[in-house]
């Protein structure tokens, strides 16, 4: 084991770890969004938004990323589409922008399918009186699931939703396919530059570690005091 | 003139047949105990009545209008406001205050502004002995006051009747009483009720009628005097000795 390189390239870690939260919070922002349309409609009392919801999910969560990526980033392409080229974003990240917003355009919809679920179950959780409740009081739907039910399934959802976050941060490392300079691929780089195959990993997976390892106890945190409170 | 009238009222869930043709009516002031073993469709004939529950066949007339079939879903939320509900698990929203859970509804269905819902909840909590409890949460009472807490919600929607879904069975036996005083009070007080329940003592002494229903249909309305002395029906007369232990 010859850890010496870092010496020299330490820095393309900094860069790549910083371009990797950036892509995972432009995912989780895309993912949740998408996630909450998708989870209204996952909970529709209407039979089309339902159907349409739930094939979306289905059909992400049963589909490899990696193809799911290729299918955006060359697919729209071919379609004629083009992402556009931010340069503030650019500035911050130091690499292609389209590229970047194909990967984290990638990541989101795919988190959404997760987002949707984490969503719809933590509302299903809030017990069915609680609505019965609220309804027999006179208020409508809307306004019983706003400020009666949505309430109670905060506390179900932002634990789970932490999480998604936590694997989105990994599950980005997959971008690097498509020349996105995150963690993984400044990581394959130093491999290349150092003819070291095997300790730039090494350091790679702890730089992932000390990310995700502090926001899961964060989280872990947070949980704790949500399930703490008056109620 | 009935306030509530049902005519062959059906709810089947499935291939099951919870009820099985109800034709009934509800007149203002009257306090009816439904009684009768479970599965006899008693919650159901209950939820149906403010449409929680939708009936499969037959139709509600509210006060003179028919709400099922046919009512729009502003209509429907009008009836429910009209008609109040107490739950067997109290269902208070456990991440309000209780002040809280008596305004919430006050507020955005009845339009009041933040101070007159606040008076209204104010009244009520010291009505059934508990506005010390305006700031606790729900989870800080015990299921008696829950309960109470519950009936006074229902209350500050100003309801023309309040539909009991077994509102004791889910408490400890000590605190059957507190929540069996309010009601009787109620009772007293004019107050339009339908109470399904197995407090046979309160069905005697507290309510005006009886209805006992079985299988999915009424098979007895009669005064509590007359129910209790000498019920018309055998499944009655069993299911009498069964709950009173005679």
């Amino acid at each position: 084991m010859d850890f010496s390189f870092l010496a020299k390239y330490w820095k393309y870690y900094l860069v790549g770890a910083k371009n990797t939260v950036i892509l995972a919070a432009l995912a989780v922002a895309a993912g949740t969004l998408l996630g909450t349309a998708l989870a209204v409609g996952r909970i529709s009392r209407r039979r089309a938004p339902r159907l349409l919801a739930s094939a979306y999910v289905e059909f992400i969560r049963g589909t490899p990323v990696l193809v799911q990526l290729f299918v955006v980033y060359y697919g729209l392409q071919r379609l004629g589409f083009r992402f556009p080229d931010w340069p503030f974003l650019g500035r911050l990240i130091g690499v292609n922008v389209p590229d970047f917003l194909a990967g984290a355009l990638t990541l989101g919809i795919n988190s959404a399918a997760y987002v949707c679920e984490i969503f719809r179950a933590g509302i299903q959780a809030v017990d069915r009186g609680q609505m019965e409740a609220a309804r027999a009081l006179g208020m409508g739907y809307g306004p019983a699931l706003r400020r009666v039910v949505l309430p109670q399934a905060v506390r179900n959802i932002l634990p789970a939703l932490g999480n998604e976050f936590v694997t989105v941060i990994k599950e980005s490392s997959i971008v690097s396919v498509i020349g996105i300079a995150d963690l993984m691929y400044k990581t394959d780089a130093i491999r290349g530059m150092t003819f070291r195959p095997f300790e730039p990993l090494l350091v790679a997976a702890a730089v992932y570690f000390m990310m995700t390892y502090p926001l899961s106890k964060a989280l872990a945190r947070i949980e704790t005091r949500l399930r703490s409170g008056a109620y | 003139m009935a306030l509530i009238k049902t005519t062959g009222l059906v709810k089947r869930f499935g291939k099951l047949e919870v009820l099985k043709g109800i034709d009934e009516s509800i007149d203002e002031g009257e306090v009816v105990a439904v009684v009768g073993p479970s599965g006899g469709g008693k919650s159901t004939f209950l939820r149906c009545l403010n449409l929680l529950e939708r009936p499969t066949a037959g139709s509600i007339a509210f006060d003179g209008a028919t709400v099922f079939p046919g009512a729009k879903p502003k209509e429907e939320d009008e009836l429910r406001r009209r008609v109040g509900m107490v739950f067997q698990h109290f269902n208070l929203f456990p991440h309000r205050t209780v002040l809280d859970n008596l305004t919430l509804a006050p507020i955005r269905v009845r339009k009041l502004t933040e101070a007159e819902a606040k008076d209204e909840a104010m009244a009520l909590l010291t009505r059934v002995g508990l506005s010390d409890k305006a700031a606790a949460f729900p989870a800080q009472l015990s299921g008696g006051q829950k309960q109470r807490i519950a009936i006074v919600r229902a209350l500050a929607m100003r309801p023309d009747v309040l539909l009991f879904d077994e509102p004791t069975s889910a408490l400890d036996p000590e605190m059957v009483g507190e929540v069996l005083a309010v009601m009787r009070d109620l009772a007293e007080g004019g107050m339009t009720m339908l109470v399904v329940t197995h407090e046979m003592g309160f069905a005697r002494d507290a309510a005006t009628r009886v209805l006992f229903m079985d299988d999915g249909r009424i098979a007895e309305s009669a005064s509590p005097a007359e129910f209790f002395r000498s019920p018309a029906t055998p499944r009655a007369r069993e299911f009498l000795s069964r709950v009173l232990g005679r």
